[in-house]
């Protein structure tokens, strides 16, 4: 393995090439002065909320924080569009030294009387904490003035990582839980969490629990409403997808209400094959059962045979993981075994210990498993492992390109929908396009690679014939 | 139709800011250092905003942008953030090895009052910065200014520690460049170049941002203005600073600290900027403008008398930085075109709104700094509806719900390529703008136009 910083040695793992059983490290702050591709507590809470359609999002901060985050999710409404606009009460140097707290009642007031939302969520950013706003106070003026939730997100970014983030919004999220708590339950119901509707990847995961004869009472939060979100608690289940953001919502409901919660995923076939049953089994209704089966049946059916004719052209290749939630990972390395393609690399920005171990056991011997990583380990890491193809987010990208390698978004940004057996077949389809793209063979650093492969090949030979 | 709830009717909003279009100080500290060879940019505060930073520049420019962060935790923020920096410091050069570390503050650093100068003097004392190695510092509050002025701090903080008088004045001439594109800073030299002039530009971030594929990923791309030609920038004869809002505060900068005389420009976007900037090189260089570049001149001309009837009267609506702006209305005015609106969420001050006044007429309607923003824009573009709008790629929306054409000018251009490579400045740039400007205008006259008055030739 390449030489990596003494500090970072501890997060990084190679399956096999190490003595004795040592466990990852992880779950510890960035190195101060590295390129991390980490971001911050306001980033998590307001990904998750993001796509909660008739609310109201303002970002209580410079303008920076606004900017940043605006649209740039490919969360899908099927009606209302008020999440996509970007909020910002714009702090300048007076607000900062005198308080923001009349801006912020200013900026509620007019914005609720424009735009009627269900309720409003404002999010705090770094310098709120530190000018001290009463954040809170504001809020709840607001909510008794105008008869709708207020809710103070909790999110400056220096309070800690992303997922610190994550729980600021799943405690938001809990204050419209607990207003329609309480009310007897719906048959057969289920809310759906932590899926964000990328690409309208909610409404395929729907459409199947419609087939199964489960009803929908609430996505927390793609393609989110507030008044489903009030109702969830009346729900029979709690299907959580992004379990780093979404598992804390889940327990909350579950010491609250009793309402217990299953950790799914919907990529990949096995994976979404076994969300499916593991719902179906937990309501242990026959009816549902079979519909079930009829439906993940006919579903891998249809798309198994392209799978087939991806994977004879894959098989083979050699893949990096780098996303934000290992969760993800955990799919990705079965999804691409589906195709043939071995995971050489993989890691996550903000995994847990049991996440690694979890990690170590479904990975192949010598895959490299690394925390919190930075752009020129990974590029190193890239380079030692010749993989084919990197899958990671917006920052990744041009790094995979440069060196010669395709690229797989599978971040918060994309457009392609990768959930469930039809994502599948988008994830298959992406993966091979630019696997197989004829534009690598411009790539130096395919040429190098393919000349090396050549020169590698003849010593075989002359190693074969020489005896 | 996103925006479709967007209301005709314009009130008063003093109290927030609804589709901003602007954003914060640091992310143009962060590009302008950039423009420096070998230098790491370095985010003072919570790891978020280098995330975001980062990630709005690689959109941007589809390449990887390498910057460090002092990732901020809770007790950085009560206890002040030196022992970040420091470790930051060391760290940086022990890890990525650059030549040199810009260090740009956030909001949050500001707010607690860290004391930049003083913490890289300690950095120093404790031999944290190896011998031969540099580390400078930019003031980026994001409460205050935009991200141009973020550019133009961090552009001052490269004369303020870098730029140096030996008494011996060399024969060359600075250009300070101002908040454009990599193309553009390429399109620069390559123009004083032609003229045979000695150039030093500075940040120049061609070849950082829009670097070849070679096959490996690099930390330090080839490009950047060399500390050297920084450093030299202080014997130079002159300074060309090229836009008010970027560039004019290095400009003087300089000249307070090492006698540089400078001249500010707008910057050389269309025909007759250019004509100011190759003119005002001419004279302070004392040469004559080549054969080469004369034909350049012509062939503009050329396509603007050939076309013209196609731009009279044509009414424009522009959204961006205000140095481009004010290029930018000269350009459409000089073309017969009418702007009817300019509006930039940048605080520009009551000298932009004159100035574009008196560019393109006392009916434009200026709109800058606070309580600016795409909101606004649209608001404005609802009562009068104009033939072709200029902006950034958020305006796509906007040029959706209203139908009408859109050229993609500014920062940040996420949904499209181009800007890297091809120039808007200079005479080529001119070209490129009206062929794009053009191009919107006939797409839509042939889309418009009823079946007898459909034409081929145009």
């Amino acid at each position: 393995m390449i030489e990596i910083l003494k500090d970072r040695k501890k997060q990084v793992f190679q399956k096999g090439a190490e003595t004795g059983d040592r466990g990852i490290v992880c779950e510890k702050a960035s190195l101060a002065g590295s390129v991390s591709q980490r971001a911050c507590v306001f980033c998590g809470s307001r990904v998750v909320l993001y796509p909660i359609a008739d609310a109201l999002h303002l970002v209580h901060g410079p303008v920076g924080c606004a900017a940043y985050t605006w649209d740039i999710r490919g969360s899908l409404s099927s009606g209302p569009e008020l999440h996509r606009l970007s909020f910002s009460t714009d702090l300048r140097e007076k607000e900062v030294i005198f308080g923001g707290e009349k801006k912020l009642y200013a900026a509620l007031t007019e914005l609720i009387k424009a735009y009627a939302p269900k309720a409003a969520f404002v999010y705090a950013t770094c310098i709120i904490g530190l000018i001290g706003d009463d954040v809170q106070a504001v809020c709840k003026k607001v909510q008794a003035e105008q008869g709708i939730p207020v809710i103070p997100v909790h999110s400056e970014g220096f309070r800690g990582t992303k997922k610190d983030g994550y729980k600021a919004a799943c405690e938001a999220l809990f204050r419209l839980v607990v207003e329609g708590g309480g009310q007897p339950g719906f048959p057969l119901s289920i809310n759906i969490l932590g899926d964000f509707n990328l690409a309208g990847e909610t409404w395929m995961i729907k459409e199947y629990y419609r087939q199964m004869g489960i009803k929908v009472v609430s996505c927390i939060t793609g393609d989110g409403r507030v008044d489903e979100i009030r109702e969830s608690s009346r729900a029979g289940l709690n299907v959580v997808q992004c379990s780093g953001s979404m598992t804390q919502l889940a327990k909350m409901m579950e010491e609250t209400y009793g309402l217990p919660f299953k950790r799914v995923s919907y990529f990949g076939i096995e994976d979404t094959a076994e969300a499916l049953y593991s719902v179906a089994r937990h309501f242990d209704d026959l009816q549902v059962m079979r519909k079930t089966e009829e439906l993940v049946r006919s579903e891998v059916n249809r798309i198994y045979p392209e799978v087939q004719h991806y994977r004879k052209a894959l098989e083979g290749k050699k893949a990096a993981i780098y996303v934000g939630g290992s969760f993800k990972a955990f799919s990705l390395v079965k999804a691409l075994r589906h195709l043939g393609i071995q995971t050489a690399i993989v890691g996550s920005q903000t995994g847990n210990p049991e996440d690694y171990e979890y990690l170590k056991e479904i990975c192949d011997a010598g895959t490299i498993i690394v925390d919190d990583t930075n752009p020129l380990e990974l590029s190193r890491f890239m380079m030692e492992k010749d993989v084919d193809l990197l899958i990671g987010g917006v920052k990744e990208r041009p790094i995979a390109y440069k060196m010669g390698a395709a690229f797989c978004d599978h971040n918060h940004e994309r457009k392609t929908a990768l959930a469930g057996f039809e994502g599948m077949l988008n994830f298959c389809r992406e993966v091979y396009a630019s696997i197989m793209s004829p534009v690598w063979q411009f790539s130096p650093a395919r040429q190098r690679r393919a000349t090396m492969e050549q020169t590698f090949s003849e010593e075989i030979t002359k190693a074969m014939f020489s005896t | 139709m996103l925006l479709r709830h967007t209301p005709e009717t314009i009130t008063d909003r003093s109290a927030l800011t609804i589709n901003p279009a602007k954003t914060c100080q640091p992310v143009g500290a962060m590009y302008a250092a950039l423009g420096i060879h070998n230098c790491l940019p370095h985010s003072h505060g919570s790891q978020g905003c280098c995330a975001y930073h980062r990630s709005a520049l690689t959109r941007h420019y589809k390449d990887p942008i390498m910057a460090t962060t002092s990732s901020f935790t809770e007790g950085a923020s009560v206890f002040g953030g030196q022992a970040n920096l420091v470790e930051s410091i060391n760290n940086i050069f022990t890890i990525y090895s650059p030549d040199i570390i810009a260090v740009n503050t956030t909001c949050l650093s500001e707010v607690i009052g860290d004391d930049l100068p003083q913490i890289i003097n300690k950095a120093r004392a404790d031999g944290k910065i190896p011998p031969g190695k540099t580390v400078i510092h930019a003031n980026t509050p994001s409460f205050k200014g935009s991200h141009v002025t973020g550019f133009a701090n961090m552009t001052s903080a490269m004369v303020q520690y870098l730029s140096e008088r030996s008494g011996k004045k060399i024969p060359q001439i600075n250009i300070i460049p101002g908040y454009v594109e990599p193309s553009d800073m390429a399109e620069m030299k390559r123009i004083s170049l032609e003229m045979g002039i000695k150039s030093v530009l500075f940040p120049d971030t061609s070849g950082v941002v829009n670097s070849p594929l070679d096959g490996k990923f690099h930390m330090y791309p080839k490009g950047g203005a060399t500390m050297e030609a920084i450093k030299s920038a202080g014997d130079s004869t002159f300074t060309l600073a090229l836009g008010r809002t970027a560039s004019l505060p290095a400009a003087k900068l300089l000249d307070t600290k090492c006698k540089v005389p400078f001249e500010c420009l707008d910057l050389p976007i269309g025909l007759s900027a250019t004509d100011t900037f190759v003119d005002c090189l001419r004279k302070t260089a004392g040469v004559s403008v080549p054969e080469s570049l004369m034909v350049e001149r012509g062939q503009v001309v050329d396509v603007l008398t050939d076309m013209h009837q196609y731009f009279f009267g044509k009414k424009v609506a522009l959204i961006g930085d205000p140095d481009h702006l004010v290029s930018l209305a000269q350009f459409l005015t000089d073309m017969d075109m009418e702007v009817l609106y300019v509006v930039t969420g940048t605080p520009a001050g009551p000298k932009f709104v004159r100035r574009i006044r008196e560019l393109t007429g006392e009916k434009t309607i200026v709109k800058e700094g606070l309580g600016v923003d795409m909101f606004q824009f649209h608001q404005l573009i609802k009562n009068a509806k104009p033939d072709l709008l200029f902006g950034n790629t958020y305006v796509k929306h906007i040029a959706r719900d209203e139908d009408i054409p859109l050229i993609r000018m500014g920062f940040p251009i996420y949904d499209r390529v181009g800007h890297q490579y091809f120039p808007i400045t200079g005479y080529r740039g001119a070209l490129r703008l009206l062929e794009k400007i053009l191009e919107a205008i006939l797409d839509r006259q042939d889309r418009d136009a009823p079946e007898e008055s459909f034409e081929l030739v145009m």
